[in-house]
């Protein structure tokens, strides 16, 4: 270690040293680099089917908010790597973000994106605005492009209240970064294409919260019935798709017991009709 | 052989050093931190919205600090650096008030030794615990000593007239409407106007709530947590608890403590060193009287 006399006089530790931005991502890259994920590194080969995937995320917005649920499923190649994995995760009191593709890159994400956004609204002593939020996050996942290109593709959905327009927003992101704002709905992962059919037939304007929840459950139902890769409720074990509700009063995450009684609801009206609500021709 | 010119002894420029800081520390007005039933309570009279003397370091932790604001400010985005570096490497279980005080402590030593001027701040970490056993307050003083503080600290401006006052009105377990009476009882001399709501900087460390414990209290719930203050609290028929022990001192010489001493009764400096090791926190109320036009 450097002997201090080698330093300005003065606060004598990199910790004090000003570099003149709130970010924490950019502080620990000159800090100590070695904890950021991995960049620009060079696999010898695509491992890309061999680590845990995680799947379907989808969101909707409501009057004042908006509402991000994901499956529990998490995939290597044709294996369950794990059936009750977390893919939704809360960022602040305002926002959180759903994550596909490579598991371990996704969770490492989103936990240096929550102490991104805190750290700047500690330093700043202001709360980061939601676009500055979803382009923060594109240039998290645009320096992850080198190992998406190597098959740890890594691809957030963001949702967060914006107390200035006092509305959900919906943020996508492609492996090259983003943010694309989605109006209403979106869906991400492997089963995103089932369910945002199934989110096209089923999403009203003006639902209330609960019917936003079941509208969103039902999507996740219609990815598991056709995508292998997401996972439908598990009722035996008890595992249950998780959701979480972000308004003016902030982020939270529906109880398992609250779920839970919306699931079974759905699964009582499947056996009457396997394929959920038809919605009208006309 | 003779002195070089212009030869000073190092208690006398140990001396002067700590004389300077403390005349810029009692300067401004006082902060008060002090533990209530839920967690603690920062209170700071500070008419600026956008300066602010009591910030949130980490989850569990807040910062409350007189003095320069420049020379705080570093500190302050310094221990935010180093709480959000660690539980980022770890997690975030594994920030505490212990570290951060630490780490002020071995700053605020090397500079206050090596440096011309000290740093003129004084400075308090409170942690909030799963109960209130587990709640600490440290106070750090301009020379890296470190106190660890029971119940309540307070510094800054007359910090030993307040800290008395504080003293003598603080309980354990006090509810937030209460604790907020006495910290403004103890931050008003006696017969003089309590700072209007809009001067007053109010935090809590809540240990209820979700997450991150830290919040400001401002605009209307102020308002209406000052309302039920209305009527003071009886003074308690025991003595209170409440005492100041020496922790692990970064740069504390015993010099310093004893010149203390001796500012508060008046003496002129220069007077005998090592005195007895427990004196009164090292901010003597010399120096400008506050006035209130000082904006910290």
């Amino acid at each position: 270690m450097a002997s201090h006399r080698d330093l300005p006089v003065g606060l004598v530790n990199q910790l004090f040293q000003n570099n003149g931005s709130s970010s924490f991502t950019e502080f620990v890259s000159s800090y100590a680099p070695e904890l950021l994920p991995r960049r620009g590194e060079v696999l010898a080969t695509p491992i890309g089917d061999q680590v845990p995937h995680a799947t379907t995320i989808v969101a909707a917005t409501f009057a004042g908010g908006v509402i991000m649920a994901g499956d529990r499923r998490a995939t290597s190649g044709n294996i369950i790597s794990q059936r009750d994995v977390e893919k939704v995760f809360r960022a602040d009191d305002y926002s959180c973000m759903g994550i596909a593709g490579t598991a371990s890159t996704g969770i490492e994400f989103a936990r240096l994106y929550r102490v991104e956004l805190e750290h700047y609204e500690k330093l700043e002593g202001r709360t980061m605005s939601v676009q500055g939020k979803a382009n923060r996050l594109a240039t998290m996942i645009r320096g992850n492009l080198a190992m998406a290109m190597q098959g740890l593709v890594v691809v957030p959905l963001f949702a967060a209240y914006d107390p200035v327009r006092d509305e959900g927003r919906i943020f996508s992101y492609d492996v090259a970064g983003g943010p694309y704002e989605r109006e209403r709905f979106d869906a991400i992962g492997s089963g995103s294409i089932f369910a945002r059919g199934s989110l096209k037939k089923l999403y009203r304007d003006g639902a209330s919260v609960d019917d936003i929840v079941m509208t969103l459950i039902q999507a996740l139902y219609d990815a598991a019935d056709d995508d292998s890769a997401t996972g439908g409720p598990d009722v035996n074990r008890k595992i249950w798709p998780i959701v979480s509700v972000i308004d003016a009063d902030g982020f939270r995450r529906l109880s398992d017991d609250d779920v839970a009684g919306h699931v079974q609801q759905m699964l009582d009206a499947r056996v009457i009709s396997p394929d959920g609500p038809i919605a009208p021709l006309r | 052989m003779s002195m070089p010119f212009g030869y000073a002894s190092p208690e006398q420029i140990m001396r002067d050093k700590a004389d300077y800081a403390r005349k810029g520390i009692a300067r401004g007005r006082s902060v008060v931190v002090l533990q209530y039933v839920d967690g603690i309570l920062f209170v700071a009279p500070n008419p600026s919205r956008a300066l602010h003397k009591i910030s949130e370091i980490y989850d569990r932790i807040g910062f409350a600090a007189v003095g320069r604001y420049n020379e705080f400010e570093e500190l302050r985005l310094g221990g935010i650096r180093y709480a959000d570096i660690n539980g980022y490497t770890y997690d975030r279980s594994d920030v505490t008030g212990r570290g951060l005080a630490n780490l002020y402590a071995s700053n605020l030593g090397r500079i206050f030794t090596e440096s011309i001027k000290s740093l003129e701040v004084e400075v308090v970490v409170a942690e909030v615990g799963e109960t209130k056993d587990g709640d600490a307050i440290y106070r750090l003083t301009f020379d890296g000593s470190v106190f660890d503080e029971h119940g309540f600290a307070a510094m800054g401006g007359q910090a030993e007239a307040v800290a008395t006052r504080l003293k003598e009105r603080y309980r354990e377990s006090m509810s937030l409407a209460d604790a907020l009476e006495v910290a403004l009882t103890a931050l008003t001399e006696p017969g003089g106007e309590r700072p209007p709501v809009g001067q007053l900087e109010v935090a809590v460390l809540d240990r209820n709530r979700e997450h991150r414990k830290f919040l400001r209290l401002t605009g209307a719930r102020l308002e209406r947590l000052l309302a039920q203050t209305s009527t003071p609290p009886p003074a308690p028929s025991s003595p209170p608890s409440g005492e100041s022990a020496e922790g692990s001192g970064g740069g504390s010489t015993s010099g310093s403590k004893g010149d203390s001493k001796n500012d508060s009764k008046g003496e002129s400096s220069g007077g005998s060193t090592g005195e007895s090791p427990s004196g009164p926190p090292p901010t003597a109320p010399e120096g400008p009287l506050d006035d209130g036009s000082s904006p910290l």
